[in-house]
């Protein structure tokens, strides 16, 4: 288990604005992944954890041992932490062979158990053919996977990953996530993975922080996050919700029920504990659990008339973005048969309804 | 060259120093290690005169270890073009130090590799080329100095006298064949070590794609 607790006031400098990390989290087993927009203070996280930073106040302890704690004076070196850094460059020594770059890693062991580990760790990242090679000869996913492998051999307690997934392609990413699910389940090592893309918590992650401005926002499981956000501000850092205004209009404990006021519309959704009638409070729900129909007479219950301003293509759907600023995702085959309808309802689900 | 040897011993670890350690007094350190690239020869000669001279405790140091006294001898000569040339390397190792990629030189303290450890297997091999390009730039400038080494080494035919100070006085004899000589075979050996120290300096030519 790992337990970070980190405060740092970074002063500006010119390449960057003031920034207060306070952070605290603690982590077990598995994939945890440090979510957040860029200047979040990922990095600069990990950076703490793996010594490379001293922050004035705070403490990580992993397992037993205290890697750092202010108020004792206690701040181990990066080479006692046992922290594996696979860094956004890789930072694979260009002067050494992928081999004597593994080797580096296990120079403690004996030369015999050295090889037999270089040669084991060669085989399961399918690097043996390449081993011979400098980094400049190899492919973005050969270095990656070196890179991985070279800080595994090292048996680290705390494997940290900085946005391994940045700049490669889709074919890369795959191999990427094939590699860390094969280090999830051949190492026991935990892994605290940098991302800034909410598709590879799901992929990966066990466990997600939600990271901003220096704070966890949010800690929970992917889905529990994604379901439930805390507060807007992770809403919109997650960028997976329509965002709207409405106001309470009724609440109706004894049947489950509310009514909720958005523009000129009525529309009933859950009751909401905690809330009073005449509240202005932000709906949330995600694109695909909204219906768009092209509008036909009166809208029913729970409909909103919407004008379609755009439709935006994807892959196995299509992303509809109408003028109040309901955004629908529909199957592709539903749109096509409706693809010159201007006019549009959008159906809210009762049940699916939630604020903030 | 044996002056060139010591600059690059101390001058190394005077760069990793400065390179890698924060401390009060680092701008001033760095300062007085630049002062001799600017100060007139005959002031540091005579700087040194005073510290290494006879009466100074320096001085009298050395003449009770080794048995006779630095000054006007070809030890005094090495000294004299080590202080010419040391800054000149400190500066350029320093800077060659610090522009090898750190990331690299995290990564290994992260696989548990000592300061040491990281220093000679990381950092010297990444900045091997533009140290020994630095090594170079140092050999030639001690070649070419004339000031320091006549105050402190004065000049000894034969035993402290510097192809620098053999011109002049080859000049002054009116004896212009052996002074045009000495000048050629002078600007040779510096244009050669320059042209060496360029090429060093050049980034190390890209192997290329194996197929």
């Amino acid at each position: 288990m790992i337990q970070v607790r980190l405060r740092n006031h970074f002063p500006a400098r010119p390449d960057s604005t003031p920034f207060t990390l306070d952070a605290a989290f603690q982590t077990s087993a598995g994939v945890t992944a440090l979510f957040g927009p860029s200047g979040a203070g990922k990095t600069v996280t990990l950076d703490c954890i793996a010594g490379f930073i001293r922050p004035a106040e705070g403490r990580v302890v992993m397992g037993e041992t205290v890697l750092f704690d202010a108020a004792a004076g206690v701040n181990l070196p990066p080479r006692a932490r046992q922290c594996g850094y696979v860094f956004q460059n890789y930072a694979l020594f260009p002067h050494r062979t992928l081999r004597e770059n593994l080797e580096f890693a296990a120079e403690r062991l004996p030369s015999l158990e050295r090889r037999r580990r270089v040669n084991a760790i060669l085989e399961s990242f399918r690097l043996e053919e390449v081993a011979g090679r400098h980094p400049h000869e190899l492919s973005g996913g050969q270095k990656q996977r070196c890179s991985i492998a070279r800080a595994l051999l090292a048996a680290p307690r705390l494997l940290l990953l900085d946005e391994p997934a940045q700049g490669l392609d889709h074919a890369l990413r795959l191999d990427l996530y094939g590699a860390l699910r094969q280090v999830r389940a051949d190492f026991s090592t935990p892994i605290l993975l940098v991302t800034h893309d909410l598709d590879e918590c799901f992929e990966l992650a066990g466990e997600m922080l939600i990271l901003d401005r220096g704070r966890v926002l949010q800690s929970g499981s992917p889905r529990t996050i994604l379901d439930n956000p805390a507060s807007i501000d992770v809403a919109r850092l997650l960028g997976r919700y329509n965002l709207l205004p409405v106001q309470i209009k009724a609440l109706d404990p004894a049947r489950d029920s509310s009514l909720l006021r958005f523009g000129e519309f009525d529309l009933a959704g859950p009751y909401f504990r905690g809330r009073f009638i005449g509240d202005n409070v932000t709906l949330f729900i995600r694109p695909e659990q909204l219906t768009a129909r092209p509008r036909d007479g009166r809208p029913g219950p729970n409909q909103v008339p919407a004008t379609l301003e755009r439709a935006g293509d994807r892959p196995e759907s299509v992303r509809l973005e109408f003028s109040n600023g309901i955004v629908v995702t529909a199957p592709r085959a539903d749109f096509e048969r409706n693809r010159h309808n201007k006019e549009w309802v959008v159906e809210f689900p009762a049940p699916w309804l939630r604020v903030l | 060259m044996l002056s060139t040897a010591i600059a690059l011993a101390l001058g190394l670890a005077l760069a990793y120093v400065l390179a890698n350690y924060a401390f009060r007094g680092k701008d001033v350190l760095d300062a007085a290690l630049t002062l001799p690239l600017v100060l007139p020869p005959t002031v540091l000669g005579y700087y040194l005169l005073v510290v290494l001279g006879r009466d100074s405790l320096l001085g009298r140091m050395y003449e009770t270890v080794v048995g006779s006294p630095l000054v006007f001898t070809w030890q005094a000569a090495v000294v004299a073009a080590l202080l010419h040339s040391a800054p000149l390397l400190i500066k350029s190792a320093r800077a060659a130090l610090e522009s090898v990629d750190h990331t690299c030189e995290r990564a290994a303290r992260t696989l548990g590799a000592s300061e040491w450890r990281v220093f000679h297997a990381i950092t010297l091999p990444l900045a091997r080329r533009s140290i020994l390009a630095a090594t170079a730039l140092a050999f030639a400038r001690s070649l070419g100095d004339f000031g320091v080494t006549i105050m402190l080494a004065g000049n000894i035919p034969g035993r402290t006298q510097t192809v620098a100070v053999a011109i002049y006085d080859a000049v002054e004899a009116g004896n212009g064949a052996l002074a045009r000589t000495l000048v050629v075979v002078i600007s040779a050996i510096a244009l050669a070590v320059l042209w060496v120290a360029n090429r060093l300096g050049e980034p190390a030519p890209r192997r290329s794609q194996a197929a």
